[in-house]
């Protein structure tokens, strides 16, 4: 059962990328110039989304569990810190070089389109570095 | 600011919107799991419980392209990036958001949707530096 939402969950989310135009970097680039030729449609895909998202996010957030009885696995971290906001900020200058975040790279790599290939190789090196560093960090 | 009016395309953008709220949320109610893409992904390289579902939400986005392809007939994905910045690009994304502990998904629609005070710390963040890597690149740069 939960494999079976979690496979769900994971194509309904590629579809809603697909169909909102956010597995387009033109797309997300003409979002993201607001001294060019400026695209509002994104805007418009995180409204959607979080429209939809809002009550269902806040009624598990409240009772603590799912629907089938068990402990819902909520962020337990409420400090922000450098890590965050740097981390945030390392993100989101590569998602304005590229225009690929890291869904919408997926799929786009799933389509086998070389560029996209290309940046999902990058981003999980990208990962995997973050992972050799957070081990030397907590050591 | 100067909208570009032939390029909006608001319906699809709500529908689209619309469908990865509907994702997050089936997630959150029935496995009380964030859907966070860098999360999800970024905890397969390491071995560890709880990867097998991470795994079938993974496969799941791999798959959307081909039945929307067999559906639609043509997925539109314009790439305008050269291969150095398509490499620094990654790079960026994938140590940036596994640093700062989400991206778009997990902090921009489940952060944001359960009012995370550090997911909106976080979507500030990577909004404004994109924002301002884009105006650097194509405006003072010329890229």
């Amino acid at each position: 059962m939960r494999g079976l939402i979690a496979l769900a969950s994971g194509l309904l989310f590629g579809f809603g990328l697909l169909i909102s135009g956010m597995a387009n970097p033109a797309k997300v680039l003409g979002f993201l110039d607001l001294a060019g030729a400026w695209d509002p449609s994104l805007a418009l895909v995180m409204a959607g989304a979080i429209g939809v998202a809002f009550l269902p996010m806040q009624w598990i957030q409240r009772r603590g569990t799912t629907l089938r009885g068990e402990q819902a696995q909520l962020p337990a971290s409420r400090t922000i810190d450098r890590r965050l906001v740097l981390g945030s900020l390392l993100f989101g200058a590569g998602w304005g070089v590229a225009g690929f975040c890291p869904g919408p790279a997926l799929v786009a790599a799933s389509a086998l389109i070389p560029q996209a290939l290309l940046l999902v190789a990058a981003m999980l090196l990208g990962m995997w570095l973050f992972a050799l560093y957070d081990r030397r960090v907590k050591a | 600011m100067n909208i570009d009016w032939a390029a909006f395309t608001p319906l699809s953008a709500l529908l689209g919107g619309a469908l990865i709220g509907a994702a997050a949320a089936l997630l959150m109610l029935f496995n009380g799991r964030i859907a966070g893409i860098s999360g999800l992904v970024g905890r397969l390289l390491t071995p560890q419980a709880g990867n097998g579902e991470a795994l079938l939400f993974v496969l799941g986005l791999l798959l959307a392209p081909w039945i929307y392809l067999a559906v639609a007939g043509e997925i539109s994905v314009q790439v305008e990036a050269g291969p150095l910045a398509l490499i620094v690009g990654g790079l960026l994304v994938g140590f940036g958001s596994r640093l700062g502990s989400g991206c778009t998904s997990g902090h921009g629609v489940c952060g944001l949707s359960r009012l995370s005070p550090r997911s909106l710390v976080a979507t500030l963040s990577f909004m404004g530096a994109g924002f301002v890597t884009v105006f650097v690149l194509r405006h003072l740069l010329g890229v």
